[in-house]
């Protein structure tokens, strides 16, 4: 930290005011969740007058260690994953069609492909899940796996689109130079080096596209939010909807973390060796950017914010 | 004969009008309200992370991620059912459904910030350290300035995305555009195809304007460096 060039190195004074804040700080927090646990502990008196203990009464937490609960959770668990695998699967294989018929020479499918892309970014996705699920009556499973295989897809396209556009414009007459169709120059030349490019974006994209997988909650589909919160809850009934809340948080929490710590390490280790320049000031020179790549952090909620999004129309993402 | 009879099922949007365009503004409402509070919210944080203090740096990050890993649904969830518990009640969900979604959408507008004061170039820090500005008065009068106009187009993406997380509210009490929706093609068995495309058209407008002032302002800003 001591090379963050948007203050000095702390001195003794500074040092000794940074501690008093830090201090302050961690003492505010600590009386936010102070309050918090208290209102969570408070024993509740309903209207008739029977007392539920508080939140963090152990009564309130024997479940866990029902063998049914977490044998639930698992099932759950391996719903979610289940379906945001499949997804995933048919997201990355829309994405890259979707991307060749944008890029497209002719008109006639460029256009088309265009409008339709906007259409599927600019809808919610659970409108899409509602609409596959009322009007292609697949049940809720398929629902949730083609709308969000569409829609992902159809951001994978533009985040792939945006890579082929940030190629040097080199590559592409080197590859028409040495006698390849134009075709072929995309399906060789271009687009491995754009996917690669770009592989860090899709892969934050897809684990939105887990996170999103609770929306069937939602339209039924029984995944790790509806089997904790609705059949659990039902099952436990709702003196337990905290605990349940909990665990399926922390169920949630690990997954995540785990699959973003995967991305970063993706994402360093990819490095640059795509030949897309960044322009002066974004990534590379940045501030706080330790390398001159897109910014994974930055770029789980919106893909092309700094780096190679800049200059090329930035891919829109999602989160 | 009415000239919207010609798309067939259309009459299940008109005949409810009033739910409908009652849901469009509710939705809009919806967007707006936790915009702003993501705005603010998301400034703080961002400010946070990025400042000398670590325990600030430390508190922010955790936040960021904490949120940004949790799905919408959940948030919402605890909004709906166990806010209300602890004792932060108003009658109505249409308060804590803002509450979620400020929540939920608040660390995605600190992270753009945050992207946007990374792409100013060391240098402009450096020259004003180097001229004798302190930590507040480099970031107010040089890097601020600068890291505005690049922060804008990903930040209206984050409102893209607020739009239509904002239909996850709908699936729970909120009576927005998405509810409405579902409501008239739970009833109109007949006209479920108009009437999600027309939910879709009123999300659509609201989207697509926005992505498209995103890409105008993104071509100024990268005229102007």
């Amino acid at each position: 930290m001591s090379t963050n060039v948007l203050y000095d190195a702390p001195g003794p004074v500074a040092r000794r005011n940074s501690r008093i804040i830090s201090v302050v700080g961690v003492v505010l927090v600590l009386a936010l969740l102070g309050y918090v646990a208290y209102l969570l502990g408070r024993p509740r008196v309903s209207a008739n007058g029977a007392v539920t203990p508080g939140v963090l009464d152990g009564s309130r937490w024997d479940i866990l260690g029902d063998l049914a609960l977490w044998r639930a959770i698992g099932r759950g668990w391996v719903a979610t994953l289940r379906a945001a695998a499949i997804a995933s699967v048919l997201a990355v294989v829309i994405g890259v069609l979707f991307s060749f018929l944008r890029t497209a020479r002719s008109r006639w499918v460029r256009v088309p492909t265009t409008v339709v892309l906007e259409f599927f970014r600019g809808m919610p996705v659970l409108l899409m899940m509602l609409f596959i699920l009322l009007v292609f009556s697949t049940g809720a499973f398929w629902a949730v796996v083609a709308a969000l295989a569409v829609y992902n897809g159809a951001l994978i396209g533009e985040a792939l689109r945006a890579g082929i556009a940030s190629l040097p414009k080199g590559q592409r007459e080197a590859g028409l130079a040495i006698g390849l169709t134009p075709t072929s120059t995309r399906f060789l030349i271009e687009f491995p080096q754009a996917f690669r490019q770009m592989l860090p974006i899709i892969l934050a994209q897809l684990v939105v596209l887990l996170k999103d997988t609770s929306l069937g909650y939602i339209v039924g589909y029984v995944e790790l939010t509806r089997e904790g919160l609705n059949r659990l809850g039902t099952y436990y009934g709702s003196r337990y909807t905290f605990t349940l809340f909990a665990v399926v948080l922390v169920v949630y929490l690990a997954t995540n973390l785990v699959l973003s710590h995967v991305v970063r390490v993706v994402d360093r280790r990819t490095g640059r060796r795509g030949v897309v320049r960044t322009k002066g000031g974004l990534g590379g020179t940045g501030l706080l950017a330790r390398a001159g790549r897109p910014n994974v952090a930055s770029t789980t909620g919106e893909a092309g914010g700094a780096g190679v999004g800049a200059g090329v129309g930035g891919a829109a993402g999602d989160h | 004969m009415n000239p919207l009879d010609v798309i067939p099922g259309l009459d299940a949007v008109t005949d409810n009008w009033p739910r409908f365009w009652s849901g469009f503004v509710t939705t809009l409402q919806l967007m707006l309200l936790s915009g702003v509070g993501a705005l603010v919210i998301g400034f703080v944080v961002a400010a946070m992370r990025i400042s000398p203090v670590a325990s600030f740096r430390a508190f922010a990050t955790v936040y960021t991620e904490a949120l940004r890993n949790t799905p919408l649904t959940l948030v919402l969830f605890f909004c709906a059912f166990v806010l209300p518990y602890l004792g932060v009640d108003f009658g109505s969900y249409f308060p804590l459904a803002i509450i979620g979604l400020t929540a939920y959408t608040s660390p995605f507008v600190a992270e753009a910030i945050r992207s946007g004061i990374n792409g100013v170039p060391v240098g402009q820090a450096e020259a004003a350290r180097s001229i004798g500005l302190g930590f507040g008065q480099t970031l107010g009068n040089v890097i601020l300035p600068q890291a505005v106009r690049m922060v804008v187009p990903p930040l209206i993406n984050v409102f893209i995305a607020l739009t239509k997380n904002t239909s996850v509210a709908g699936a729970f009490f909120v009576a927005d555009l998405f509810s409405a929706g579902r409501y008239i093609a739970n009833d109109r068995g007949d006209a479920v195809v108009t009437t999600l495309l027309a939910v879709a058209v009123f999300y659509l407008v609201v989207t697509v304007t926005l992505g498209r002032v995103a890409a105008v302002v993104e071509q100024r800003v990268a005229a102007l460096r």
